[in-house]
This record gives C-alpha cells, structure tokens and sequence, in this order.
C-alpha cells in the first residue's frame, strides 16, 4: 500500500480509538471537575462494562443487533450502580478526600478486577458487531461499524453537553463544580449530586466499553490502557474542563494511533505519559484549561 | 553513649528497635525453611517502605511512583553485574547510585506540584520507567526478566544463593535503614519533614526552604528503595518488569499504611503482616490482589493511623517514647 492510503487507514483507526478514548475520559473528568477526586478505577468500571455487555449479548443470545442495544442499555446502568454503591459505601466517608480517594479507589481497582476474574475468567471474549457492513473504499473495505462508533461517541458527547448545559440537573453539577458551599446554600443536595456524577462517569466508561466490545475482546485486564490514556487526556487537556478533555482525546487518540503505526506503540505510550508529568509540572492547567489553577 | 542513645529516639525506643534487629537475628535459627526464605524476602522489602514511609509518613509526600526508584536500583545492580561482570558490592553500589540519581532528577521535577499533581506525575515517571524497560527489551528482556548470574551474585567471597548469608546480609542491610529511619525522624531533619507535612505554609513562614527539604526527604526515600530493590535483585537472583511495575509502586504504599505511617516500625511490621496475609489467602484463591485491595479500603475507612500509629495513640505520651 502506498504511504497516502496506508495514512489514511492509520488515521482513521486512530480516530476511532479517539472517539471511544473521548467518552472514556469524559466520565474521568466529569468527576474531578465536580467532585475534584481522581477515580483510578475509571479503568475498571470501563473493563466491567465490556464484560457486561458480553454477557448480556450471550446470554439473550438473540440477534446481535438486540443483543448489542440491549448490552448498550443495560451495561451502563449496571456499572452505573456498582459505582453508586461504592461511591455512598467508601467515598461518602472519607470525605473526598483527595488522597485518602486515590488509596480507596486503588483499592476498587484491584477488588473489581480480581472478582472479575475470579467470575468471569482470564480469557478474552468477542461481542458480535450488531451489523455487518462494509465500505469498499478504493485501495481498501473498512468496517462500517467502526464508522458507526465515532458517530455514537459524537453523539453521547453532545447528549452529555445538552445534559451539563440544558437541564436542571446539569445546572445543579455545574453550581456544585463551581463553588460547593454556596451551592449547598441554595439547597443544592450537593451530596446527591456527587454520588450520580460518580455514577455517571463510570456509566460513560462503560459506555465508551460497550462500544469498543465489536472491535477488541472483553478482557479482565483490558482497563489498564483506557485508564493511563484517560489519565494523559484529562491533565492535557485541563483538568476539569470538558472541552479540553475531548480536544485532548482527539488529538492523543489520533497520534497514538498514528505514532503506533509507524513508530513503535511503546515509545508513543513513553512520549505520552512524559508529556503529561511535563504538563503537569509546567502547566498545570492544562493545554486547554481555561484558568489558572 | 548519650549521644547514640538520642539516635536512637532514648532508651526504650534503643530497646525496642534493638531488641527487634536482634530477635530476627536469632529467629533465623528457629525458623523452617519456608518461613526462612520469606522472611529474608520480607526483610528486604520493609528496606522498600522504610524508604517509602521517609517520603510519606514523615514529609506527607505520596508518591504513586516509588516502582521507579525500586527499579532503578535493581535493575541497575542487575544490568551491572550481568553485562559488565561486575559482582555484588559494586553492582550493589552501582544499583544504589542509579536510583539516587533518578531520585534527584525525577524528585527535582516532581516537587514543582503538589497534592494530587504530584501523584499523577510521579505515576506517568514510573509508568515511562516501566515502559523504557521494555523498550530496551534486548538487554531487558521485558516482562520475562533475566537471571543473574550466580557467579557474580558474591559479596566478599560469600556467595549469595546460599540461605544463611542470604539471611545475614538481609538484616544488616534492614538493621542500617532501620538506624537510619530512626535517626532520622529524631534528627533536627526529620522535624522540619514533620512540619512540613503538618502544615507547609507555616514551615515557609518560619524560614525553611520547603522544597529543598522535601527533595533531600525524597532522595533519602529514593536510596533506601534502590537498595531494597539492587539487594533483591542480587540476593534472590531475578530481575523482571513487574518489579517495575505500577504494583510495586502501591504495595509500599499498601505496607506503610497497614503498619503506621509516620512510625519507624511500621513498615517492617505492614510488610510482615501483608506478606502473610496474602500467603494465607492465595491457598484459598489466586486472586490474590483481591485482598489488596480490601486491605486498602479497610484501612482507609477504618484504621488510617495503621496498626502502630493506632497503637501509639492509644498509648499516649508513653507511646511517643516506645514508637518514634
């Protein structure tokens, strides 16, 4: 293949793993914006919405196209609860906590992962794609519903703007992001709204998981990379702001992808997380973060 | 004599720590096989979070990265002595002076955030760590590891796969971190790392150079897990990944805040009870993580003083005197 075409297909392998890494690290920074924790186990709940979803579409074991729809409803709700819980059992308290969340939520990770393997096993398991669909371009077919996840995550990503901006409860996150106790004050069950911004963040990691189940097998380990690249995405792009987050998630995701293919995976990954410490230290509100922290 | 007493925290603290070096000195000889082996293991791991324990429990430093110091200090003492031939003391020392040196540049770097920030960057340093190592996988060998070689795991003519020198050379190298903890938290240093932690503000204000204090915290953190992580590598004859690995960087984490942060003992008796913790449950399960990661919450919610900082609580003014 020439270098045109063979660019053409890298880019658009990384603009998928762009548009899942995006919803993915949406969640991750939906919860530090409001809550102002960092949840390592983001990772987790994502590889615990891929691992659902397999399990739903086998055991409905009805047309892969319910099965996946189904997967895609249910597989939210119930990560969305499993945080829930864990968010009103543990976080509750210990207050927020920043450091005591890291050490409680690295805790997390571990008891999700290793019950996920002592369950569902260590081996690795497809979801059938909902539909078969091929676009024959000129020098090679592309897989239509690889197409279809970048149109998805676009679209959760304006339902999660119409949500943040339109609605009452999106009003009601963003006084509690931007200043707790006055919110508190004008009766904002500021409580509340952080045990369903936990519970949302991990529903869009599982989200962004089911989506991706098609394409890579659900795994008990697979909550590794999404969570280091979240990790990179959010401080890149500021810690808190959503806008920067998706920004950061298109052009990390696309350059991982990139830099993958024609470099080596490993150095895109050293170039990466480097850069974030160097962020971090120099800027630490981010490429895109709209003000100083 | 007065002088080394002060060192040592006074005489009940001299008593205790003393008393303990001595103890796992006679234990060798009562201990099975099994327990023999582990428990040099241990004592060269609690090397690994007495180091941790000087940056988190003393200066308030969490580090999220300490896999990278540990690593640098094996693999530098591994790589030493299996591709330059250089047999154990100076491999030892090159390992400690690999991981001194990352220490002082990654801490360098680091310390310019704080709180959370300085979490995630010294994450993403031993993260890059990690992955360097399989970068170089030629020399490495990546996850798989590589053997050292038994002709050049020596020291002064002792060779150390055998158990008894194995043994001896564990506790003297627990018994100098151990002093060494101990003096430090009595120094006039260990003081200021305390104020820091308790209110870094105040120490500015009162004329300390914050940053630098919390670097020479840091580099001491640093050296004691290099050492920790050249003498596992020469002692037990593996270098791999995984000791590099972000697991390495929370299991002191996990150790020091089972048996106290802020406690010189605490470390050891976290590594101790951690060890055998998950040695009982893995005959029960393989997922041995899962209890990890229990340990973790449980005493997050519940006992976030530790095992001997709760102790030394309870204990009062005594407890001061027993459990610097």
């Amino acid at each position: 293949m020439d270098f045109g075409p063979f660019f053409l297909l890298a880019a658009m392998e990384g603009a998928v793993g762009a548009a899942v890494l995006a919803v993915t690290a949406l969640g991750l920074s939906l919860v530090f914006g409001v809550m102002r924790v960092v949840n390592v186990a983001h990772g987790e709940f994502y590889m615990l919405g891929a691992v659902i979803a397999w399990w739903v579409t086998s055991l409905l074991g009805v047309h892969p196209a319910l099965g996946f729809l189904a997967a895609l409803i249910v597989s939210p709700l119930i990560v969305g609860a499993i945080a829930g819980a864990a968010e009103r059992l543990v976080l509750t308290r210990i207050h927020y906590d920043p450091e005591a969340t890291i050490v409680a939520t690295i805790g997390m990770l571990y008891i999700i992962q290793q019950a996920v393997l002592m369950t569902y096993g260590p081996d690795a398991r497809p979801v059938q794609p909902p539909f078969d669909f091929r676009i024959q371009l000129p020098w090679f077919g592309y897989s239509g519903y690889k197409l279809f996840v970048i149109l998805a995550a676009a679209l959760l990503m304006l339902a999660v703007w119409w949500g943040l901006t339109r609605t009452r409860v999106g009003l009601m996150m963003r006084a509690t992001q931007f200043d707790r106790e006055t919110a508190r004050a004008f009766a904002i069950p500021v409580d509340t709204v952080y045990g369903g911004v936990f519970a949302v963040g991990a529903m869009l990691a599982a989200l962004g998981a089911v989506l991706v189940t098609p394409i890579q097998q659900a795994h008990y380990l697979m909550g590794h990379d999404p969570l280091l690249l979240s990790f990179i995405v959010v401080i890149i792009g500021g810690l808190g702001s959503l806008r920067g987050t998706v920004l950061a998630a298109v052009i990390i995701g696309m350059s991982d992808g990139i830099i993958s293919v024609f470099f080596s995976p490993t150095l895109a990954k050293i170039i990466a997380t480097l850069a974030v410490a160097f962020v971090l230290v120099w800027r630490p509100q981010g490429l895109f973060g709209e003000r100083p922290a | 004599m007065s002088g080394v007493l002060a060192l040592l925290g006074g005489p009940r603290s001299a008593a205790l720590h003393l008393g303990l070096i001595a103890v796992l000195a006679v234990l060798q000889f009562v201990l099975a096989e099994y327990h023999h082996i582990a428990m040099s293991r241990i004592l060269v791991l609690a090397c690994f979070a007495i180091g941790f324990n000087i940056a988190f429990g003393y200066t308030g430093l969490l580090s999220l990265g300490h896999a990278l110091f540990f690593g640098a200090g094996m693999y530098g003492a591994g790589l030493a002595a299996q591709f330059l031939a250089v047999a154990g003391p100076g491999a030892f020392l090159i390992g400690l002076a690999a991981a001194i040196a990352t220490t002082l540049i990654a801490g360098a770097i680091a310390l310019r955030t704080a709180g959370v920030s300085f979490m995630i960057v010294t994450l993403m340093f031993a993260q890059a760590g990690y992955l360097t190592v399989y970068y170089f996988g030629a020399y490495t060998r990546g996850d798989e590891g590589f053997v050292v070689d038994a002709t050049m795991r020596t020291l002064f003519g002792l060779a150390l796969n055998d158990a008894t020198v194995r043994y001896w050379i564990a506790l003297a190298l627990f018994a100098v971190c151990l002093v060494g903890a101990l003096a430090v938290a009595r120094s006039g240093l260990g003081r200021v790392l305390v104020a820091i932690r308790e209110n870094e503000e105040r120490a500015r204000m009162l004329g300390y150079d914050v940053y630098r204090y919390k670097l020479t915290a840091l580099v001491i953190s640093g050296a004691m897990a290099g050492a920790a992580g050249a003498a596992y590598g020469l002692l037990f004859g593996y270098v791999g990944a995984s000791f590099a690995s972000i697991q390495y960087s929370i299991l002191p984490l996990l150790w020091v805040l089972m048996g106290g942060a802020g406690v010189v003992l605490g470390p050891f008796l976290g590594t101790l009870a951690m060890f055998y913790l998950i040695d009982l449950t893995s005959g029960v399960t393989t997922a041995y993580l899962l209890v990890v990661g229990l340990a973790l919450i449980a005493l997050i919610l519940f006992f976030p003083k530790g095992i001997l900082g709760t102790l030394r609580e309870k204990l009062g003014a005594r407890g001061a005197s027993w459990l610097p």
